[in-house]
């Protein structure tokens, strides 16, 4: 699937050539991406510490909170797909793994909570680097259909595995407790969710700019040519690969904290579409994008839920608007729009 | 024997269905290279317009062929409004506008038609034939045979007529196509229709054996993806082979190992062949141009 990137970012061309990036000026490509990296990180936190002002009661916050979630794991994917190329349609496969290990760790082995979190991210790291190799051999649509069965492989475990996860009907979760501080309440979650889409967003962007994050966009223009330069390509689409299944991961388990509740659903074909949707619908290659992405596809059911029947109807038209109107996804369509007009 | 006729049948009977999605989305990757994800409201569609129009008094076949033309309406509009305004853009941005072209078509049937799951009768009755001491529904060899004759149809039309050529001139190379004078938007809109009526007729010989719903199109379009995918994306035959394989697959899984999880056997396999074989069974490999 060869996709071009659109980026918000300065475009290395800008600053090259090379005599340029040398002269006098002092700003090197490193300087600007670190400026670039810390004005990113900033605009973040401000839309994070701003928004509450102006939400009129508790619910918002638990959509929000939602959004920031649901960011985090569209953040991770769009790692894999906006940057290094490769899709998945079945990272929701991952969250599950989060979700029902801070499920059953507590209920059935009696971890703390805190602890089963991060057994959850390293099972899914695990997963993902033993399943990564065979699969990231695969290209285009043959990548698709292949994430696509290990997604629904997982989604099947968990609701037929009934004694460990309850099954179809799912499983209760118990409350998430940080050194005596018992994270409750949309209000918490709010803060709690956003601070850690702030901080994978930095992670991100810290990657991006790493030598293997440029290995990885090299990857994503050719990989043959990405090959000739030296880059071991099979290795990083698998560090991606496992990067991304662990945002999912982590993601997955505050999904299932939040909500108290779990089902096989959240690893399930509909919520990798819509993970793929958020990336997609963002904008692949922003980091902004994933959280617009999320945004838009959280609270549309909830504001459409006033068309009663029609909910669906409107939201496939305007799924479907959005791609056409805005190809690129809506961050780097705007940005783009934007940019022509100062120029 | 008879237990293993039995789940060969049943297998088959569902693998047809499968075939024709498969078969469906390889036209429409063919002639315009995006992954149709709406394939599967194509079969919803044919089976509920049928009841429906049926219901409202038309006899049974005029109300069938309406189908037909009313989804092969809606996959010439898909086109037309969908695809084509979007045109140049990404392949995941194709395949999220057939996302929610898909969303939508569910949405639609959902208020025109009912949430509710319906039937058709069957064409021949259900009282079963034995065979090698097997209950073989009279329904499942009509699927069959139905299947047959859309695959044996098509081949004939798109090998024996200029028309046909033009369109696999446009699915061999479309800007090539263009300069030899065939129009393409005739043919990808061709492509669309043909794709859309296929999944419709799949869908109105199913349904008195599996009934029908709004909400069936998903699972059809993910294992129509996975037979194509299986078969190698682009063929044809590939397709058919692939819809049967998984087909056969499930039914063996189901009836040999663990119902609950023949979905999971059915996509183990699959994920097996492609290790094996990355472009599919019959797909052909592709050098990347730099």
């Amino acid at each position: 699937m060869s996709v071009r990137r659109i980026d918000e970012r300065p475009a290395v061309k800008e600053t090259l050539p090379l005599g340029r990036r040398l002269g006098s000026a002092g700003t090197t490509i490193a300087d600007r991406f670190a400026a670039y990296r810390l004005t990113s990180v900033l605009a973040i936190a401000v839309v994070i510490a701003v928004v509450p002002v102006f939400f009129p009661s508790t619910y918002y916050y638990r959509v929000a909170a939602l959004v920031y979630v649901f960011a985090l794991a569209a953040l991770g994917l769009n790692l894999l797909m906006g940057f290094a190329g490769q899709v998945s349609l079945g990272h929701a496969g991952f969250m599950g793994i989060g979700a029902y290990a801070v499920a059953i760790g507590p209920t059935h082995f009696g971890l703390p909570t805190w602890l089963s979190l991060f057994v959850g991210a390293a099972l899914s790291a695990g997963v993902a680097f033993l399943v990564g190799r065979p699969i990231l051999r695969l290209r285009g649509h043959y990548l698709a259909v292949a994430t696509l069965g290990f997604g629904l492989l997982l989604a099947i475990v968990f609701s037929n595995e009934a004694e460990w996860t309850g099954g179809p009907d799912g499983m209760s979760v118990r409350r998430l407790v940080l050194i005596g501080w018992a994270v409750r309440g949309s209000e918490n979650w709010y803060w709690f969710s956003g601070a850690t889409f702030l901080v994978g967003a930095a992670l991100a962007l810290n990657l991006i700019d790493s030598p293997a994050g440029r290995a990885m966009r090299a990857i994503h223009d050719s990989e043959t040519a990405a090959r000739v330069l030296g880059i071991d390509v099979a290795r990083t689409k698998l560090v991606v690969f496992v990067i991304s299944a662990i945002y999912a991961s982590v993601a997955g388990s505050y999904l299932a904290l939040f909500n108290g509740h779990i089902t096989p659903e959240v690893a399930g074909f509909l919520r990798s579409i819509e993970l793929v949707a958020m990336v997609v619908l963002g904008g692949m290659g922003s980091i902004a994008g994933s959280l617009v992405g999320a945004a838009v596809l959280v609270l549309l059911p909830q504001v459409l839920t006033f068309l009663h029947e029609y909910e669906h109807l409107v939201l496939g038209l305007i799924l479907m608007g959005v791609m056409i109107f805005l190809r690129n996804g809506i961050v780097p369509s705007i940005a783009a729009a934007l940019k022509g007009r100062s120029s | 024997m008879a237990e293993f006729l039995q789940f060969a049948f049943s297998g088959l009977t569902v693998g047809a269905v499968y075939a024709l999605v498969a078969l469906g989305f390889t036209l429409i990757y063919n002639a315009s290279d995006v992954i149709n994800f709406a394939q599967g409201e194509f079969v919803m569609i044919g089976g509920l317009a049928t009841v429906f129009i049926a219901a409202a008094g038309i006899p049974l076949p005029l109300a069938a062929l309406l189908a037909v033309v009313a989804a092969t309406a809606v996959g010439l509009a898909l086109y037309r409004f969908a695809i084509e305004p979007a045109r140049g853009a990404s392949a995941v941005s194709l395949i999220m506008i057939t996302i929610g072209a898909s969303i939508f078509l569910r949405g639609a049937a959902q208020v025109i038609f009912d949430k509710r799951y319906h039937s058709l009768p069957p064409l021949f009755g259900d009282t079963p034939i034995k065979f090698g001491g097997a209950a073989i529904l009279p329904q499942s060899l009509v699927v069959l045979a139905g299947a047959l004759v859309i695959v044996v149809l098509l081949w004939t039309f798109i090998e024996r007529t200029l028309f046909g050529k033009a369109v696999l001139a446009t699915a061999a190379n479309k800007l090539a196509a263009r300069l030899v004078g065939i129009d393409t938007r005739r043919t990808v809109g061709f492509s669309f229709a043909v794709s859309a009526a296929i999944g419709a007729i799949a869908g109105i010989l199913i349904t008195p054996i599996t009934l029908t719903s709004y909400n069936i199109g998903t699972l059809l379009a993910l294992k129509g993806f996975a037979a194509a995918m299986l078969g190698g994306i682009g063929s044809a035959l590939g397709a058919v082979i692939g819809g049967l394989l998984l087909g056969l697959l499930e039914a063996f899984s189901a009836g040999y190992l663990s119902s609950q999880y023949k979905d999971a056997v059915a996509f183990i396999v699959i994920l097996v062949v492609l290790f094996a074989r990355p472009q599919g069974l019959l797909g052909r490999a592709t050098v990347e141009r730099v």
